[in-house]
């Protein structure tokens, strides 16, 4: 990948999309256009927290993963997964029903990445002390990170300089395998991502430079793996391999789960637009004496994540059940290797600010642009229909003065234009070809959509 | 540009509204965000401030390459002391409108810490007049 590009985790199956508008609609950083009759994702913009995913009524866009023989090329295999995994499943499957079949796969080791969260928790409480900007928003939810750095620029300082959950557990597994004998080169960590941003966050790490993770595997594929081999029958008993585990990490991914360690006033908001709203007031500085914020891009935490299978609330509620038989973190021995070393790679780099909405650098330019935008969405209808492949007019609007539409994509202007002999019928199809491909205009009976298929 | 609000006084659920459409056209002229922060707390104070005590107020920003001037018209009581307004935690707040987490005396006091000029004409039983310029 080139300097300075930015990874994406989602990308649009081109023979799938029809270009229905849906995800364009649904996306909180307007990073859609329709291009040629497909939706086509600006990098720039996008945050990838998978609302254009969960949108999509034609499953036109897919998650990036790597091939799960990939793991062979590892002595030491390790199978490191966030405790939703285990949420989603029936409750008749039990947990080492559930390990039973990850191993099964091929994988030698299982680390849920909840494991040793007391010692990120630690982490946390340290950097929420007096002289940090107030509140510490907590660098967890990767989709979080980067609205922040791309809408919320004055917030950027705010957030935590510490890595996600799964970087402290693949730190945490390198050290106890080593210790007891394996070279780091032949441990291969695997991380089975509950959703886009993870997976982007992985290849494409914020605050460090390359993620220590070998490579990542998509949820809801290992959930298909898993349910073809998994046994209804007895199995034996793997609960050593979760002896770290506890309550308060099983809890850490759901809404509330971080916020419930702080005595202090510490909130939680989970579901992308909620996080929006709050930020804009946070950033006016509305809310006063909060000390640490909890942002999760998917609504019910990583049990909403895009990646997951079952309903989000029952996959909540398994894991409360399921949390109820562990014990607190305070009352778990988490083995001491390397905790120094383990707590020491868990901080990050800063997270700078990179806005993504200026229309131009130099602001007499930028000025001049938003000046022509406002003249130009006094001819736009303002019904925000999506025909122009832009998800609102004043999108539309934007998308012209930076020179990437033009006002006879419009339909509403082109129907204008044509009564006043301002433009010719075949020019103005022309036009409307150019967003939506030459095949939309045809009729076509198998054609998709139109019909509440699968909306 | 010329950006130009109503603000309703009493209406407490639209206080705000002026301040974040700033703030997003700010932010799209490649400012610092620094100086878009301390503009849309000026802002926001003087938005409640007519929501809290006026009848009904017109806010009308100006923005040009250099700065932004925000100036706010009211049809209200009038502040009857100027100076002492400006003195923290001076508050002529109804008890209704502290219940509801405003009037604590800090308003003109935060939009004074966030602007470069302030000027305010006052006049008893008709409105005020409140005027600000921040520089990029």
């Amino acid at each position: 990948m080139e300097e300075g590009q930015k990874y994406h985790a989602i990308k649009v199956d081109e023979e799938k999309c029809f270009g229905c508008t849906h995800c364009m609609k649904a996306c909180p950083t307007e990073a859609i256009r329709i291009v040629n009759g497909v939706a086509s994702i600006r990098p720039e913009r996008c945050v990838d927290c998978g609302n254009c995913l969960r949108a999509c009524p034609a499953k036109a866009f897919y998650v990036e993963q790597d091939d799960l023989q990939n793991i062979f090329d590892y002595n030491y295999r390790i199978a490191l997964f966030p405790s939703v995994l285990i949420g989603q499943f029936p409750e008749k499957y039990s947990e080492d029903q559930i390990y039973q079949a990850i191993l099964k796969l091929g994988f030698t080791h299982i680390y849920e990445v909840e494991q040793p969260i007391r010692w990120l928790s630690e982490e946390i409480k340290k950097k929420t002390g007096r002289n940090r900007e107030h509140p510490v928003i907590s660098s967890f939810c990767p989709a979080v990170v980067r609205l922040i750095q791309s809408k919320y620029p004055s917030l950027a300082e705010n957030i935590t300089p510490l890595k996600a959950p799964h970087d402290l557990a693949a730190n945490f597994a390198i050290e106890e395998l080593k210790a007891k004998g394996a070279n780091e080169g032949e441990i291969g960590i695997f991380y089975i991502s509950p959703c886009s941003a993870k997976m982007a966050a992985v290849n494409q790490p914020l605050g460090e430079k390359k993620s220590v993770v070998n490579g990542t595997i998509n949820m809801k594929d290992l959930y298909n793996r898993i349910m073809k081999i998994i046994l209804k029958d007895k199995t034996e008993d793997f609960s050593p391999l979760r002896k770290n585990l506890s309550r308060d990490g099983i809890l850490w991914s759901l809404p509330r789960g971080e916020s419930r360690q702080f005595k202090s006033r510490a909130m939680s908001i989970d579901g992308i637009h909620n996080v929006v709203k709050f930020l804009e007031r946070l950033e006016n500085e509305e809310i006063a004496g909060l000390d640490y914020l909890e942002l999760k891009s998917c609504s019910q935490g990583c049990a909403g994540g895009i990646l997951l299978t079952g309903n989000r609330f029952l996959t909540s509620e398994r894991l409360q059940k399921r949390a109820l038989r562990y014990p607190s973190a305070s009352k778990t021995e988490v083995p001491d290797v390397g905790k120094t070393i383990v707590q020491k790679k868990l901080q990050a780099d800063k997270i700078e600010a990179k806005s993504i909405f200026v229309l131009h650098e130099d602001r007499v330019k930028a000025l001049d642009r938003m000046q022509k935008a406002g003249k130009i969405l006094c001819q736009l209808p303002g019904i925000d229909c999506g025909a122009c492949g832009a998800p609102n007019c004043h999108a539309l609007a934007e998308d012209m003065v930076q020179g990437n539409a033009k006002m006879t994509d419009c339909i509403f202007l082109q129907k204008r234009y044509i009564k006043e002999n301002k433009l010719s019928v075949e020019k103005g199809f022309k036009s409307l070809e150019k967003v939506w491909g030459q095949k939309r205009f045809d009729a076509d009976c198998n054609k998709k959509g139109g019909r509440n298929e699968g909306f | 540009m010329e950006l130009v609000f109503e603000i309703e006084g009493g209406d407490f659920t639209s206080a705000g509204n002026a301040s974040s459409k700033i703030k997003k056209v700010l932010k799209q002229l490649n400012i610092d965000s620094k100086t878009i922060k301390r503009i849309v707390i000026a802002v926001y104070e003087a938005e409640v401030n007519i929501v809290a005590h006026a009848k009904k107020g017109i806010l009308k920003a100006s923005i040009g390459s250099h700065f932004i001037e925000v100036k706010l018209t009211d049809k209200g009581p009038g502040i009857e002391d100027v100076e002492k307004a400006m003195e923290a935690g001076f508050s002529t707040a109804s008890k209704q409108v502290r219940e509801m987490g405003f009037g604590a005396g800090m308003g003109l006091p935060n939009i004074k810490k966030n602007v470069d000029e302030l000027d305010i004409i006052s006049e008893m039983g008709k409105g005020t007049l409140v005027k600000f310029k921040n520089y990029f």
